[in-house]
């Protein structure tokens, strides 16, 4: 059953009325909040202005705002630059050129120096849809977590977004943010709780837990209600800060249940599922199946189309917590 | 001008050219001690580090690293730190004995240059022209809060081959940064040969013009006249400026001037021993850039 502390929305699990909205509206809006609260908050960009709503902390203060050109190496390095000066800068672009085609900035200038950057990465998942596989980021959450002093979050809806761009202007150092590209449900609420580095049980249950990140724990949850109709109890784990990750939550719903389902839409290699596999790996081993992609390049086609094809969808979803349940000793 | 003032300049001159001596010498005790790292680069570019922390061209003070008012340098090409490191020291920002730990476990002196345990380090460096960014970085900064402190980033010509480099150089352009200024090692090495063998640069004057930048060619061996293009970069109104400093790698040790197999190579017990008494007896050969 649903955990009323998420304080989610009433029509949860109608799928057809749940409104649907763009995580990236919920970071042009958390940066303006961000720009508000602290008059050093900056804002950079890569030619991407509009896609990815910089453009709603541009038109509020167009003298904070920073037109870098496509030039993702030079843009990590000047935001950096800014830090270093005092700035708390915000770096608006596609997960495919940031952290994709600067990691090495982000590496030494980002986080050797610890510096107070805040990157993010628009259109990640296969999700993206009919841009194809060159713009479908499915790497960015393992390049990024293997490195020190980072903090890496994946919001789950609009509303999560908004929050943690908010709450990332407010921690010292170098984040990175991992946006949707299309419309997403929007099943967090205003008053849903939200703090970096702790994650958030959506659903109890006690048979297998799914954990996840990004709107995929939509799909979860739907399953999981489901799943209920035939008598299986499963528990729904919202992990939006993937580092540092919170271990805790982890092992006590690995304790309770005993069986885990990771679910993302990322690369199965490296991403939350080996992240939550190394926390339970080392203090509460249960069987653990991956959903996300298995080791191979996306395509064009609709978001959906593509989730299914690619063993994401609910159906996959839904075998997955089947099978580790059925691996359960 | 007087002769009296001729002749403080000249004393003043003086000075600076046996502080470069020093440096010259702490590099090549350095290297020696540390068994590896880069000798070429950081022997070229001891007239300039010399002009920067000791002509009295920018605001700084070794006492307060942290100075908010204080100029920023940026060192790009962070292989050549031993020469920065051996300059923060003789200026006062740590110990002179330090230098000796260079390379070593648990050393303050990291091979490669490390924000935030070595006073007077602005970033982190090592992988080529991500100080350029950050150098245009700080100066879009400064201007933003109205900010009078000026950038300066040292990078070196083979560095000029990073895609990055233009991407920054453009920036600065299109912005008009006049509190930025670079100055370029033009030494003609990398470590795979001469510059033009390897990937020419040349016109590199025509280029930077073409971005929109002030270019100053200076003979990086004559200290007074680098301490004159660096009054004039402060000078320069509405352009980036970007100082090419012709040096010759390896300045001072005679066996190591302009071959590129010491660009990154260390001296060993016997070729130190040489380097320090050419050093010690043959400084003259320096002060003659002078007359």
């Amino acid at each position: 059953m649903l955990n009323k502390d998420a304080k989610l929305v009433d029509n949860l699990l109608d799928e057809q009325v749940i409104v649907q909205k763009p995580t990236r509206d919920g970071f042009g809006e958390g940066s303006v909040l961000a720009g508000k609260e602290n008059e050093n908050v900056v804002m950079l960009c890569a030619d991407l202005t509009d896609s990815t709503r910089a453009g709603m902390f541009k038109k509020e203060f167009s003298d904070r705002f920073v037109q870098i050109g496509i030039a993702e190496q030079n843009m990590m390095g000047v935001a950096v630059g800014m830090a270093m000066a005092g700035k708390v800068p915000f770096l608006s672009t596609y997960g495919v050129f940031c952290p994709g085609r600067n990691w090495d900035q982000i590496r030494v200038n980002a986080c050797y120096n610890n510096a107070n950057v805040k990157f993010t990465g628009a259109h990640t998942g296969v999700s993206v849809g009919p841009d194809g596989a060159t713009h479908q980021a499915l790497e960015d959450i393992a390049i990024t977590r293997c490195i020190p002093n980072i903090t890496v979050i994946a919001p789950c809806d609009y509303h999560e977004t908004r929050k943690a761009t908010l709450a990332s202007a407010k921690i010292n150092g170098p984040v990175y943010l991992r946006f949707a590209r299309e419309a997403t449900p929007v099943f967090t609420t205003n008053d849903t709780p939200f703090e970096i580095g702790k994650a958030l049980v959506l659903r109890e249950g006690k048979d297998a837990v799914i954990i996840g990140c990004g709107s995929l724990l939509y799909k979860a949850l739907i399953v999981a209600e489901e799943l209920a109709k035939e008598g299986l109890e499963i528990m729904v784990v919202n992990i939006a800060t993937i580092k540092p990750i919170d271990t805790e939550t982890i092992i006590e719903s690995a304790k309770k249940c005993g069986a885990v389902v990771s679910v993302e839409d990322h690369q199965v290699m490296g991403g939350l599922g080996s992240a939550v596999a190394e926390v339970l790996t080392k203090n509460y081993p249960v069987p653990q199946e991956f959903i996300g992609m298995q080791d191979t390049f996306g395509e064009s086609g609709q978001p959906d189309e593509l989730l299914e094809k690619y063993g994401m969808g609910k159906e996959a979803i839904k075998i997955a917590v089947k099978k580790v349940i059925g691996r359960k000793k | 001008m007087s002769v009296w003032v001729l002749k403080i300049i000249k004393m003043d001159l003086k000075k600076l050219e046996q502080t470069a001596n020093l440096i010259r010498q702490d590099i090549i005790g350095m290297l020696l001690e540390a068994k590896s790292g880069h000798s070429a680069g950081p022997l070229g570019m001891a007239d300039v580090f010399t002009a920067i922390y000791f002509g009295d061209v920018i605001k700084h003070d070794p006492k307060k690293p942290e100075w908010e008012e204080r100029d920023r340098i940026v060192l790009s090409n962070g292989h050549i730190c031993p020469v920065l490191y051996a300059t923060l020291a003789h200026a006062g920002y740590f110990p002179v004995e330090e230098l000796k730990t260079l390379r070593k476990l648990g050393t303050r002196l990291q091979g490669h240059p490390h924000y935030g345990v070595l006073p007077g380090i602005e970033s982190t460096s090592g992988p080529l022209a991500q100080g350029l960014s950050q150098a245009v970085g700080m100066g879009i900064a400064f201007k933003m809060d109205k900010k009078k402190n000026q950038v300066i980033c040292l990078t070196g010509d083979g560095e000029q081959d990073e895609g990055q480099i233009w991407e920054a150089v453009m920036l600065a352009g299109k912005l008009k940064m006049d509190n930025l200024t670079q100055i370029i090692d033009r030494n003609n090495i990398q470590i795979d040969g001469f510059t033009e063998d390897v990937m020419p640069l040349e016109s590199l004057e025509d280029k930077y013009e073409a971005f929109g930048w002030h270019v100053i060619e200076v003979n990086g061996h004559n200290i007074e006249k680098i301490i004159d293009a660096i009054n004039m970069s402060k000078a320069i109104f509405e352009k980036p400026v970007v100082i090419i400093a012709h040096t010759i790698p390896g300045k001072g040790v005679e066996f190591m001037e302009f071959d590129f197999k010491w660009h990154g190579m260390p001296p060993n017990k016997e070729q130190a021993d040489i380097a320090l008494k050419q050093l010690r007896t043959l400084g003259g050969k320096i002060t003659s850039e002078h007359e």
